[in-house]
């Protein structure tokens, strides 16, 4: 029977050799992984199941990443209750504090979730690994608890949509914009409970930082997972990280969706979802001419925290200032972001415009720390969340953008498009 | 059977409307967490729901984070039910899992405050104020026994193992 992509993945570790969408299976995951936020309550439920030792050391994943550097004394508790864990049990991929990324971006470049594999993480935004061509799938934390007891997870086989997406893509339009528009397209339930499987040319030439955040924003979608067939810049990324074996798994060309949707990357803008929902996505022209000022602008997230990402916002911000009366706030990904923005110099571009460039945490994203809003104010962010509330105050607000849109609108005040700046792409 | 009134809520009702980040520093204190649920959708909700009152929502409901407090402290606040035209997958998965019953059917003829009843085993919601029925369908049976247990944990607590 042709299967897609999706189904084969959850054929493989449901142990049988095929599955259809709507039947429940009990599958294993490769890796189990939680936060500082669900794994509290995760260690608590994992305890009372009366299981002594977690299913494996090595694929019970534990990431500080939201709260950190402990925020108050409430963070401090928390994240001393993940520690404890981790010693307790010898857990071998706890990342401390000053060795903490976020965790979508950490992972895979730790080479810790691989091609073919199934990953559940208690964050909803577990799915940023279907770039690599692996299942993965937000939980709660109960679920995270039995699967680190068990190293297993029931699922529902989704049915799969397909995204052909075609054409090449204009002056400054990034993954970003691309899955912005997309999620405009579906709307914020348009893909419940289904996989969203990305593919076609644009797709095939798009890096892979553009990948992961295209892959990051499907539960913005609603969607189970979102996946990318492995291609040769995957294993290119993949090669000189992976400490284990992997397989590279491809939907049947005759497999079957709930149905195709073809998307002309050529048509595609760079994107501004305005508040309170990313699926209101519209052009950057739009947002231009409604003069929508800012008084934060956050370059960061497990959506755009990668070096690629600094890279864009730093070009723009060369030789530049942030506005006056306007914070910009940067959040490298990971340590080996950070490192690697200073040796290039993006850290001095940053420090130079006037921003603040931060130690990778999740911060202000969810309204954690770190850049909080106050009533009345507003926000661009490369993060993947526009909600009521998100980054603060509830009267506050946050409008999405990819990294270059985000820097011109920290120079202008407003929000704002790079070409305003006079710039022209790479 | 589950009876209490109704109290509306729209279309995409958030995890950030339910349980927001700025309030996580109560994050260890669900009891009081839950004194501020769905605080940033209704600020009333909290102070004035009874024991036993339905939440109900338009279509998907719980989108977002994965935060399991948003359905915790749903019930937790002595809320019923949350009956919805959808959810959002992964809160309705941690409903389940929570021991928060979920509820999918049409909710456009229910007004504010209608007392409901619903029977969870029959699949039926009636509302008694307008003086109507709505049937929806029972979960798969893991699912009912899971809910009837209280949650997950107390379900693999009572059962050893989770058999699909």
């Amino acid at each position: 029977m042709p299967m897609t992509i999706t189904e084969k993945i959850l054929a493989r570790h449901a142990g049988g050799d095929e599955v259809r969408p709507g039947q429940l299976i009990e599958a294993k995951v490769d890796v189990a992984l939680a936060n500082d936020v669900t794994a509290p309550i995760a260690i608590a439920e994992f305890e009372k199941l009366g299981v002594e030792r977690v299913f494996d050391v090595d694929r019970v994943i534990l990431v500080p990443d939201h709260f950190t550097p402990n925020k108050d004394i409430k963070s401090a508790q928390q994240t001393k209750m993940m520690r404890n864990f981790a010693r307790r049990q010898g857990l071998t991929n706890y990342f401390e504090q000053g060795r903490v990324g976020i965790e979508h971006v950490l992972l895979p470049e730790q080479g810790l979730v691989l091609p073919g594999d199934l990953v559940v993480g208690a964050d909803s935004h577990t799915c940023t690994y279907g770039a690599l061509g692996a299942f993965a799938t937000g939980v709660g934390s109960t679920d995270l608890a039995a699967a680190m007891a068990t190293g297993k997870a029931w699922f529902k086989v989704p049915e799969s949509i397909k995204l052909v997406y075609y054409g090449t893509p204009g002056p400054w339009v990034e993954g970003k914009d691309l899955i912005l528009y997309t999620i405009g397209k579906l709307g914020v339930d348009g893909a419940l409970y289904q996989a969203m499987e990305m593919t076609g040319e644009a797709i095939d030439r798009l890096p892979m930082y553009g990948r992961f955040t295209m892959a990051n924003m499907v539960i913005e979608a609603g969607a189970k997972n979102g996946i990318i067939a492995p291609d040769d810049a995957t294993l290119d990324y993949v090669r000189p990280r992976a400490r284990r074996d992997y397989e590279i798994l491809m939907s049947d060309a005759d497999a079957d969706y709930a149905y195709v949707m073809e998307i002309d990357v050529a048509r595609v803008k760079p994107q501004v979802a305005f508040p309170p929902l990313p699926e209101n996505s519209r052009d950057v022209e739009t947002a231009v001419n409604a003069g929508i000022a800012v008084d934060q602008v956050v370059v960061g997230s497990c959506t755009n925290g990668r070096i690629e990402d600094l890279r864009q916002a730093a070009r723009v911000m060369a030789g530049r200032k942030v506005a006056p009366y306007v914070r910009m706030i940067i959040l490298p990904g990971t340590q080996e972001i950070f490192l690697q923005a200073m040796k290039e110099g993006l850290v001095e571009t940053f420090v130079n415009a006037g921003a603040v460039f931060s130690t990778p945490t999740c911060g202000p994203c969810l309204g954690g720390h770190m850049g909080i809003l106050a009533a009345g104010e507003r926000a661009i962010a490369t993060t993947n969340r526009n909600f009521v509330g998100r980054m603060g105050h509830p009267d506050s607000e946050v409008y999405l953008s990819n990294p270059a849109v985000a820097a011109a609108s920290a120079v202008m005040g407003r929000i704002a498009s790079p070409e305003e700046l006079g710039l022209t792409p790479d | 059977m589950l009876q209490g009134k109704a109290w509306l809520f729209g279309d995409d009702i958030s995890t950030d409307h339910i349980a927001p980040g700025r309030l996580f520093h109560l994050r260890s204190n669900l009891p009081e967490l839950a004194k501020h649920v769905l605080e940033d959708a209704r600020s009333e909700f909290a102070g004035e729901m009874s024991a036993g009152d339905f939440v109900v929502g338009g279509r998907n409901f719980g989108l977002g984070s994965s935060r399991e407090h948003a359905p915790t402290i749903i019930k937790l606040a002595g809320v019923s039910a949350v009956v919805a035209k959808s959810f959002a997958r992964i809160f309705f998965r941690n409903a389940i899992n929570v021991g928060l019953p979920v509820v999918i059917c049409d909710t456009d003829r229910i007004k504010e405050h209608d007392k409901l009843e619903v029977d969870l085993a029959a699949g039926v919601l009636r509302n008694v104020t307008r003086g109507y029925e709505e049937s929806f369908p029972a979960l798969p049976p893991v699912m009912t026994a899971i809910l009837q247990e209280g949650g997950l944990v107390p379900y693999v607590q009572k059962h050893g193992d989770l058999e699909i």
